[in-house]
């Protein structure tokens, strides 16, 4: 009934006595029926709690305490440090990382994720709010605090996949006005290399039942639109997408990166307008306005939603 | 950060690949001295940012020491694409035999960086690529273990380079990849790659591109360059309103209130998040209306920030109203940036009403924000209103309503 997490996962925070991830921990605890955050790990703060939660100077320690494998971690340390904190997560045997952290430069994304895939784990982000499954958990600062999250995010049949944090809760928000809940949205992030591109997770949606239909915010920068659309063209997905494409004036502006890190056109292939071809192409429907995706949703669907 | 092709050179050369014998002038007579150095002719090429300078005539070729200086003295003062030249490259020319190419970048779906090689130099990658695909080879390679020369060996070898041609350019692709990730590049390409009648190989010419993000870490190297803090070195130079934006972002490290970019419109606009700038910005223009700006506010930034930001974008000339909007926000507090805004006007002696054409921000404290819109009687909506509806209000109330 979900991607990624559920109601059983378990997850610790790193770099948990930071602003944000204290207000991060407290959202996550809040929502739904209540996240399992099994420790924190902040290097020297050993023996403190945070909302309850107990903090370790180790992810050796934070397991060892829980007894049991942990699934999941979130990640917000500073960019400096981020490389260190994933890479002791994985060696950790942790297999879900969600790295909200941006900034990283992408040599450390790059190791990151090679040795995330020799672990057999999976990252999402960096630079991404997280995953929320409506009314079940929240892993990440997704949807903000759980009576805001709750007013955006309802159960349903919609997979949302975006590049932008805030935009994957302005979508989902618009698809719960409109009657339709989501099965799990996933901030994907917005740098240039992200752990799960779009292509990776439909297989996900693919295998969960639930899911009838996907809905993915999109930008200019690199090839994920177009790796999507081939996915869709080869697998004969049975789930209907439709997208949103954002910065559309960028195309006027070769060179010059706006909103995120990721976004940026380079070459003819990551303008907005090709992307908008190559998902066309692949029938994938794309809204000219956020408010047209409820109906576009239900036309893919053949009114079965 | 985009760097100079004299910068190029000099990172190449400090990783020990060969490059010609030049030098770098920022006048006349250093250019003077440089071609009397190298004592043969040489070419004189405007270190500018852009490219064209070959169309644009900023390339230059010399036989002697004085027509170098006049040759550097006519492009010290040509501007290519709006940009005078840092200064100009002072090249020995040498006879070449053939040119090569070599580069690597990152490859964002494989999540690797991928080195390409050619037999084919001197013009555009991409063209090579598309026109001659046979002579373009690629290979992606690890992050986590170190680069070994093998790679670069096979590489070269699969075009069906053999010999002493193999066995010399080896080290010099496996030095490029080295280099890419010594100093977080995106981008460092050595074209062309010159083969001498001797045999031996020459760096013609190089460009590099380091990360922004890795500015910190890197900041031995930039010194080195001496590239400046202050450089942004992007696509095109920021303007002083641009510039004014970047010191409001900075008064404190809560939250983003910045990231100006400047359009000639009268509607000025505050907004935000990331995709939500990118969408907002679009849905101004769909509807008709010319955005004074571009710009983000996020992350929860102070009272003090928002109203910097607000200021600084009534303040420009040609506006007269300002958009606030946002998609739905979690962190970002709805009060504080309706407290900074309307804070904005007030200080400049506006009235918040008639100079905020709409606020559309829902989301966290969003009650307590709508409470002090009201006071001040400025038109706000909450996410019943979409982004693009948000849009469409504000750019009426600017041109009031159309001909149809």
């Amino acid at each position: 009934v979900s991607i990624l997490i559920d109601e059983s996962t378990t997850f610790i925070v790193q770099g948990i006595t930071g602003r944000e991830a204290v207000n991060l921990t407290r959202e996550c605890l809040d929502y739904g029926r209540g996240a399992a955050i099994v420790g924190g790990v902040t290097p020297g703060r050993l023996g403190r709690d945070v909302h309850g939660v107990p903090v370790f100077d180790t992810v050796l320690q934070a397991v060892e305490h829980h007894g049991a494998p942990i699934d999941g971690s979130v990640v917000t340390v500073p960019p400096a440090f981020t490389k260190d904190a994933v890479m002791e997560a994985l060696a950790g045997g942790i297999k879900l990382i969600v790295i909200v952290t941006e900034r990283i430069p992408r040599g450390d994304v790059a190791q990151m994720i090679e040795y995330a895939s020799e672990c057999g784990a999976r990252i999402i982000g960096p630079n991404c709010l997280g995953i929320i499954v409506p009314d079940v958990i929240k892993m990440g600062g997704i949807g903000g605090p759980a009576k805001d999250a709750a007013k955006s995010y309802t159960p349903g049949p919609v997979g949302v996949i975006s590049r932008s944090g805030g935009m994957t809760t302005e979508m989902s928000s618009t698809l719960t006005a409109a009657g339709l809940g989501q099965s799990t949205a996933v901030s994907i992030g917005g740098d240039a290399i992200i752990g799960s591109s779009y292509a990776e997770l439909m297989p996900l949606f693919e295998a969960d039942g639930r899911t009838r239909a996907i809905v993915i915010y999109t930008e200019p920068g690199g090839r994920m639109e177009a790796e999507l659309a081939r996915y869709v063209t080869a697998s004969s997905s049975r789930l209907p997408i439709v997208a949103f494409m954002a910065g559309r004036f960028m195309d006027e502006m070769p060179g010059m990166s706006f909103g995120h890190a990721g976004t940026i056109v380079e070459g003819k292939e990551d303008t907005a307008s090709e992307k908008i071809a190559r998902l066309a192409e692949a029938r994938i429907a794309v809204a000219e306005e956020i408010s047209e995706i409820p109906a576009l949703v239900r036309h893919a669907t053949g009114g079965a939603l | 950060v985009r760097f100079f092709e004299f910068e190029s050179r000099a990172i190449v050369a400090k990783v020990g690949i060969p490059v010609a014998k030049h030098g770098f002038a920022a006048t006349a007579e250093e250019a003077r001295r440089i071609a009397e150095e190298i004592a043969g002719p040489v070419v004189i090429k405007s270190q500018v940012l852009t490219g064209g300078r070959m169309k644009a005539g900023g390339v230059r070729f010399a036989d002697d020491p004085d027509s170098a200086a006049r040759d550097a003295e006519h492009i010290l003062n040509l501007e290519i694409s709006g940009h005078l030249p840092r200064g100009v490259l002072v090249d020995s020319r040498a006879e070449v035999a053939h040119e090569y190419y070599a580069g690597v970048v990152w490859d964002g779906l494989r999540k690797r960086p991928v080195m390409l090689f050619s037999d084919m130099g001197g013009i555009d990658i991409e063209q090579v690529a598309e026109e001659h695909p046979d002579h373009v080879v690629r290979a992606h390679f690890s992050t986590l273990r170190p680069f070994e020369d093998w790679r670069a060996k096979q590489l070269i070898a699969s075009l069906g380079i053999s010999g002493s041609r193999l066995n010399r350019l080896t080290p010099i692709v496996a030095r490029l990849a080295r280099l890419f990730l010594r100093f977080d590049m995106t981008l460092a390409e050595v074209n062309p790659l010159g083969e001498l009648a001797d045999g031996s190989f020459l760096a013609l010419d190089a460009h590099m591109e380091m990360e922004n993000e890795a500015r910190p870490r890197q900041h031995d190297l930039l010194h080195e360059l001496g590239v400046g803090d202050e450089e942004t070195r992007q696509a095109r130079e920021p303007t002083p309103f641009e510039l004014a934006g970047e010191q409001v972002d900075a008064q404190d490290h809560r939250g983003v209130a910045g990231n100006v970019t400047e359009f000639d419109g009268d509607l000025g606009l505050v907004i935000g998040a990331g995709g939500g700038s990118l969408t907002l910005f679009d849905a101004v223009r769909a509807h008709g209306g010319r955005p004074a700006n571009y710009c983000e506010i996020g992350g929860n930034p102070s009272v003090r920030k928002a109203c910097g930001l607000a200021k600084l974008v009534l303040s420009k000339p040609g506006v007269d109203k300002i958009a606030v909007m946002m998609s739905i926000v979690s962190n970002t507090r709805v009060d504080i940036v309706a407290r900074g805004v309307i804070k904005a006007c007030l200080e400049l002696g506006y009235d918040p009403a008639e100079r905020i054409a709409i606020f559309r921000i829902p989301g966290a404290w969003e009650e307590e924000g709508f409470k002090i819109l009201d006071r001040y009687g400025v038109e706000y909506a909450d996410r019943s209103v979409s982004l693009h509806e948000a849009a469409r209000r504000a750019v009426l109330k600017i041109q009031g309503p159309g001909p149809a």
